[in-house]
């Protein structure tokens, strides 16, 4: 059968377009939104398809009015200028956002009552911050020298940028030497048991003892070191002391923020490895701390310090207020932090520390090289997680007249130049959409840490 | 099998005592899990130890480096007793290398990070040494290629391998072998086995507590049966398997030499 075959194609047939139904915005839009309303092809899914027309509909419908109410509030009828000064009147007739107002109490979000002159000092303060957070971030070279720098360094700077000078003296270099010899000495002695109980052979206790003589060394040499660091900082510049009562804004936030994540993040640990200790002493001392601190609201521990603590001091003997509050959220975070990290601990598994153990690693070096860096890695998410909490508890400091960002917002509404109904609105949104910025970039960089440091699926 | 035997007598075995076991006692709770066990381990020696599950091996081998605390008697490694001395501890820990069944490499650090850990933290080694030392082990147990790469990347029996190059970093003077095998695919076994062939046939003094009745019969120069936390029958392997003189051993050989 030797036909003509010439109406069979020879060449397969060229590849046709996919129909419009598949591809682009309006394949998206339909699998995506109205897939799910399109089957009535029983009673039961008709219903399942009206329902969930309606709820689409008001889904919708709520989006682009709440979008469309925030655009309006925000920009459409918002006052932005107040070129003749005219305070509250500027804003009262427009009934959007009144921005003139957040123009002229910026310094205050910021600063606080901190003396404008000064000002330049926390401005130093927050860059140096900026930069060395940065430099952490984004790995740059010499990190362990950074990180050492922003742990031990920084905290001294900033203390002495802030708060200015910390002890009394007359520019003679003898008085300041003579405050000095005493942390100094002290110091040095700790710093010698370190060298003796690491180096030398008092067993397995003097081993236990040597970091934290190692940590009482550096702290104590800070002290030391504080007058002279101070004494050299004001003879260059002239920093003149600014109170603590005068810090406000964001910058009582960070600080306070700060200090509590740096503290509470060790002190956890070590709260966490002390209630799995096999010692009873250590072990019940760290779960009653652990629960007595869960179980009050933050706002008391903060009042209790504020206002209980001068009676049972003595006349005269006080200590400062912001470094009270201060005090109370580190322990309030360690005791949460604490939990969090017993989460992580109790995920590795024990030939963990069976491999560590059988190379002839002490207990501090398991713990340092192989169980808290993967435990720590383990329960990043829930770490963030408190420090976010931290960062939004700081905001109950208003409770001892502390004003914070929000409690600094707070007062500035109260001024009657300002006074409009939606002063307070703008005000809110400002301080929420700083908040949000601060926690969102935490969140954020939790997420690239846990992708950084996962090892499992490489 | 004659063969073997003659390489195997070819191996020395000194005088000098590596683990001396005397009288030794483990509860757990009120569960008596090792009698009376005495046992001495020269230097160079191979020893298998085998018997039912439950039987106390691995016990036996975690007690020598202080893994398990045993409540009576005294266990000497190298001149060193183990009390509750911590330091003695340590000591003996950094002498005697152990193996697990489940490897236990940290899986937050490669593969040379893991072989440099403890010889830089517990020996202080300079860096560099403890880098040189580990790629010499790593290409020992053929995985130099490897050095960078994190132990979730590896194939069980690499993993095995790593594990054993990590402990020998230490330069330990007595290798302790938890049943490495038992967690392995069949293929694996062998790329194990024979790095610890040859690790045997370089004079390591070795426990090893394992079902490989080949490996037993090819390196040991001793085989340790236990059964109910008790030393019952040790013997040269091939007397061992060959003429077993009591009746729980013969029912154990039966058992897993049988199919």
């Amino acid at each position: 059968m030797n036909q003509d075959i010439s109406y069979v194609r020879t060449e397969d047939a060229p590849l046709l377009e996919p129909p419009s139904s598949q591809i682009g915005p309006r394949a998206w839009l339909w699998e995506n939104i109205f897939a799910s309303m399109a089957d009535y092809a029983t009673p039961s899914k008709a219903i399942v398809s009206i329902m969930m027309t309606i709820i689409t509909v008001f889904t919708a419908y709520a989006l682009v009015w709440m979008t469309w109410t925030l655009l309006d509030f925000a920009i459409f009828s918002a006052t932005f200028f107040d070129p003749e000064g005219l305070k509250r009147e500027a804003c009262l007739d427009a009934g959007g956002a009144c921005w003139p107002f957040i123009k002229a109490k910026w310094y205050q979000f910021m600063y606080g009552f901190y003396p404008p002159e000064e000002v330049w000092r926390v401005n130093v303060c927050m860059a140096l911050l900026a930069v060395g957070i940065a430099w952490l971030i984004f790995p740059l070279p010499h990190r362990g020298k950074v990180a050492a720098f922003m742990l031990f360094g920084y905290p001294v700077i900033a203390f002495v940028l802030l708060n200015g000078m910390p002890i009394e003296h007359d520019g003679d270099i003898g008085h300041v030497v003579s405050g000095v010899w005493f942390p100094l000495i002290l110091a040095g002695i700790a710093f010698a048991g370190y060298w003796v109980t690491s180096h030398g052979s008092i067993g397995d206790v003097g081993e236990a003892m040597a970091p934290a003589l190692l940590m009482a060394a550096i702290v104590l040499g800070i002290f030391a070191g504080l007058p002279l660091v101070t004494m050299t900082l004001d003879l260059a510049l002239g920093t003149e002391v600014v109170e603590t009562n005068k810090w406000g804004g964001l910058t009582i936030t960070l600080v306070v923020a700060i200090f509590g994540i740096v503290i509470s993040l060790p002190v956890g640990m070590l709260l966490a490895l002390g209630r799995q200790s096999n010692a009873p002493i250590i072990r019940y001392s760290s779960i009653i701390f652990i629960e007595v601190v869960r179980g009050i609201p933050l706002i008391s521990v903060l009042f209790f310090a504020s206002a209980m603590l001068p009676y049972f001091l003595e006349p005269g003997v006080d200590f400062n207020k912001l470094l009270r509050a201060m005090i109370g959220v580190v322990l309030f975070a360690s005791a949460y932090m604490a939990e969090v990290i017993r989460g992580g601990l109790q995920a590795i598994p024990k030939g963990q520390y069976e491999g560590g153990m059988s190379l002839g690693l002490s207990f501090w070096q398991q713990m340092r090289l192989i169980i808290m860096p993967q435990a720590l890695t383990t329960v990043i998410p829930g770490i963030v997680n408190t420090f976010i909490g931290l960062f939004k508890d700081t905001t109950l400091v208003l409770i001892i007249s502390i004003f914070d960002l929000l409690g600094i917002l707070s007062a500035t509404l109260k001024d009657p130049e300002w006074s409009t109904p939606t002063t307070a609105y703008t005000g809110y949104l400002v301080i929420a959409l700083i908040y949000w910025i601060f926690c969102f970039g935490m969140s954020r960089y939790s997420v690239y840490m846990e992708n950084k440091l996962d090892r499992s699926h490489r | 099998m004659s063969e073997q035997a003659t390489a195997r007598k070819e191996l020395a075995v000194s005088d000098e005592v590596a683990i001396e076991i005397q009288g030794m006692n483990k509860w757990y709770g009120t569960f008596h899990v090792l009698r009376d066990i005495n046992l001495t381990v020269y230097q160079g020696e191979r020893i298998v130890i085998c018997g039912p599950s439950g039987s106390g091996k691995s016990t036996l081998i975690r007690c020598i480096n202080a893994l398990e605390e045993h409540q009576q008697g005294s266990i000497e490694v190298d001149g060193t007793k183990l009390t509750n001395d911590l330091k003695n501890i340590d000591k003996v820990r950094s002498e005697v290398g152990m193996c697990f069944q489940h490897f236990n490499l940290f899986p937050h650090l490669t593969i040379l990070e893991n072989c440099t850990l403890a010889p830089i933290w517990v020996r202080k080694t300079p860096k560099k040494e403890a880098i040189e030392t580990a790629m010499h082990y790593l290409e020992k147990v053929k995985i130099p290629d490897q050095a960078n790469k994190y132990p979730g990347q590896l194939s069980g029996g690499q993993q095995q391998r790593v594990a054993i190059a990590r402990s020998l970093c230490m330069k330990p003077r007595v290798m302790l072998f938890d049943e490495p095998t038992s967690a392995l695919d069949p293929e694996m076994i062998k790329e194990v086995l024979d790095t610890m062939i040859e690790l045997a046939e370089e004079g390591m003094t070795m426990l090893c507590v394992t079902h490989e009745m080949g490996f037993a019969r090819q390196v040991a120069n001793r085989v340790i049966f236990m059964d109910q936390g008790q030393i019952v029958e040790q013997n040269e392997p091939e007397a061992f398997f060959n003429n077993p003189q009591s009746d729980r051993t013969k029912l154990f050989l039966s058992q897993i030499l049988g199919h």
